[in-house]
């Protein structure tokens, strides 16, 4: 048997390498061609250099975007797969995208039309409603007793995802046709984010639930085995099973705020991941996060260049890529 | 005799007493645009769509005396004809001429409201070429139907033919037809010769952010609007009505002129100054770098009717302002 120490560290070095192919890769290709040299040449001012600007203003906050969005999904799948011990779990069953939605909807349907200001409201209004609904869940699943039931949990989550669906249609039919299709084009998820700034404000999201994250390997690995073996070896484990949750939510809603609900993303990639690496939770969650962040950087550039100059909405192209899979994961468990 | 849609050398409609409040009149004039333009998305999604119910088929022997349209601009049409005094139902979107408030309201392409159609007993009903169910439903009450297909110029100006014929003003519409060609021809004329920037047309994109920024393409009426104002599309060979535009599209395609047509009533400088301020993250835009940003706020941008012609008018003299 390799020592843990070696499968980590050819996990991380094989799956980052992916990750960062994709990454510098991906802002080379899209619907218009660019020249790298004339992209990194300093000798032209910036304001003239259309090759770098296409570079640095358009493609470079997409892929970092697409980077991000994906590493937050994907480990936010494999956290939420193992708390739930259901391997159908997502970033989106515990009724965070919903959450998510209804906060864009609203900001899209009732935020002055004539806002002025630096900052859109759509993505703040998002992580707003995935907070209300992560605090909601969480309520429900503690209500009745000390613990936290996981059952509860998934029914609390399934149930709001209803809930919250049913008030976006009762706003939908009230709204008028553009802002109806500005939701729809939103909840298919966009990537173009035009700049560094909105990836700068879901950083520090990320970043903590990240921090979250790298504390739980070992008390994943327990509790998939049953809450009652996981104590019985010593895991506190209302303590890991809400620091499991808390993070994957926040993940999820710094994920949707920046891109939108992208679908198939967290619940494909840790399968993808365990299929290669095994159900270890100390590979797993490093492997999912770096081939999460190529996969959507991937499924990014599919959604760039596919049409072009027209553009796919990337969680279309996860979702045809996701979709099959998804079924034959599901075949293949019976 | 109703008053004709744009009044003698006419530009001056704006802010001429809609008979609702503004607020509404935006909100519905973009769900007016959306709905075109679904409509249009619905009608190439089934492939071949229907021929547009035959003018000569079902043709009343008389002019109907109750006209009820679903269809804002086709609305205005019937006005501009001289019809107006028949029309005694409208849709929850038309906001022109201003006696439209007092007719009553039958819904919209979503959702028709038939018993009240039935109730104000038309004899001829406009609606939306892929409203089927309610084409059918008013057949089988025995009430003809015109169905309205979205398109550009051409389609406009025939369509105010077969609406002056369907509702016995056919000599006015004819008439009117050939004047609104004419003056649009006019507007075309004055600017010919003159460089035609390259312009991009916005209709639609997040209020504080350059975010799913919506523009025309290469077909449809906004397209047409543009070119006979004297601008270049930047999106001419995108065969689209409505694009979504990304960051490097808008990049690549560098328009010396950037136009945003909005619906709904006037705003203040500051409002305008605000949505040409969102385009600064992207300096490199000849236009943004040049300060060529014009903001047009009118329903005539987003209703293909009688009033295009002071779309093409008001665009012409934002890329063209020396010609005036």
């Amino acid at each position: 048997m390799v020592p843990l120490r070696r499968r980590l560290a050819a996990t991380v070095l094989g799956f980052g390498g992916v990750a960062v192919t994709a990454c510098l890769l991906a802002p080379l290709v899209g619907s218009t061609r660019i020249s790298l040299i004339r992209a990194l040449d300093r000798s032209a001012p910036f304001a003239d250099n259309l090759d770098a600007q296409i570079f640095f203003v358009a493609r470079l906050p997409r892929t970092l975007a697409a980077a991000l969005v994906g590493a937050a999904l994907a480990s936010a799948g494999v956290v939420l797969q193992a708390l739930l011990r259901n391997p159908l779990a997502s970033p989106f069953t515990l009724g965070v995208s919903a959450g998510a939605a209804l906060g864009a909807m609203l900001a899209i349907t009732c935020a002055g039309t004539w806002a002025v200001s630096g900052v859109s409201v759509v993505p703040l209004a998002a992580f707003a409603g995935s907070l209300g609904a992560v605090a909601i869940v969480y309520a429900l699943a503690t209500v009745k007793r000390r613990g936290l039931s996981t059952e509860v949990l998934l029914l609390a989550g399934v149930t709001l995802n209803a809930f919250f669906s049913a008030l976006i249609l009762f706003v939908q039919y009230f709204a008028d046709a553009s802002q109806t299709l500005r939701t729809v084009r939103w909840l298919m998820g966009d990537l173009d984010v035009g700049g560094y700034g909105p990836v700068l404000a879901a950083l520090p999201m990320v970043l903590l639930a990240a921090a979250g994250v790298a504390l739980l390997p070992r008390s994943l690995n327990l509790l998939s085995l049953g809450t009652e073996a996981a104590a019985a070896r010593g895991v506190n484990v209302l303590g890991a099973q809400r620091l499991a949750f808390l993070s994957a939510s926040v993940a999820t809603g710094a994920a949707v705020s920046l891109g939108g609900p992208v679908g198939f993303v967290g619940i494909i990639v840790p399968h993808l991941v365990r299929l290669l690496v095994g159900a270890d939770h100390r590979l797993v969650l490093p492997a999912a996060a770096l081939f999460g962040a190529a996969f959507l950087v991937g499924c990014d550039v599919v959604a760039r260049v596919a049409l072009a100059p027209l553009e796919l909405p990337v969680g279309i192209v996860t979702a045809i890529l996701g979709g099959p899979f998804f079924v034959w994961l599901l075949v293949r468990q019976r | 005799m109703p008053e004709p849609p744009v009044r003698g050398s006419g530009f001056g409609v704006r802010g001429s007493g809609f008979g609702v409040p503004a607020m509404n009149l935006a909100a519905r004039a973009r769900g007016v645009l959306l709905a075109a333009l679904l409509v249009s998305g619905a009608a190439a999604c089934r492939g071949a769509a229907p021929a547009r119910s035959d003018p000569a088929a079902g043709l009343p022997v008389e002019a109907p005396a109750r006209i009820v349209s679903l269809v804002p601009a086709a609305t205005e049409m019937l006005f501009a004809v001289g019809a107006g005094p028949q029309v005694v139902g409208v849709s929850s979107f038309d906001a022109w001429p201003p006696e439209v408030a007092t007719r009553a309201r039958v819904g919209a392409l979503l959702d028709p409201d038939v018993e009240r159609i039935l109730a104000l007993r038309p004899q001829l009903v406009v609606i939306y070429d892929t409203q089927e169910e309610l084409r059918q439903q008013l057949s089988r009450a025995g009430i003809a139907s015109y169905g309205f297909r979205h398109g550009g110029l051409a389609e406009v100006w025939s369509t105010v033919r077969d609406l002056g014929r369907r509702s016995g003003h056919a000599p006015a519409a004819g008439t009117l037809a050939r004047d609104l060609a004419a003056r649009i021809e006019a507007v075309s004329s004055r600017v010919a010769g003159r460089p035609r920037p390259r312009t991009l047309l916005v209709f639609g994109r997040d209020p504080a952010a350059l975010r799913s920024v919506h523009a025309s393409g290469g077909t449809g009426f906004l397209h047409e609007v543009l070119d006979a104002a004297g601008g270049e599309n930047v999106l001419a060979d995108v065969a689209r009505e409505s694009v979504a535009v990304t960051t490097e599209l808008l990049l690549a395609r560098a328009p010396a002129h950037i136009v945003e047509v909005r619906p709904g009533a006037p705003i203040g400088p500051d409002a305008a100054a605000g949505l040409r301020d969102a385009w600064r993250v992207l300096p490199a835009i000849p236009a943004v770098r040049d300060g060529r940003i014009s903001v047009l706020v009118g329903d005539e941008f987003v209703i293909p009717g009688p009033r295009l012609v002071v779309a093409v008018d008001r665009l012409a003299r934002a890329l063209h302002p020396d010609a005036f």
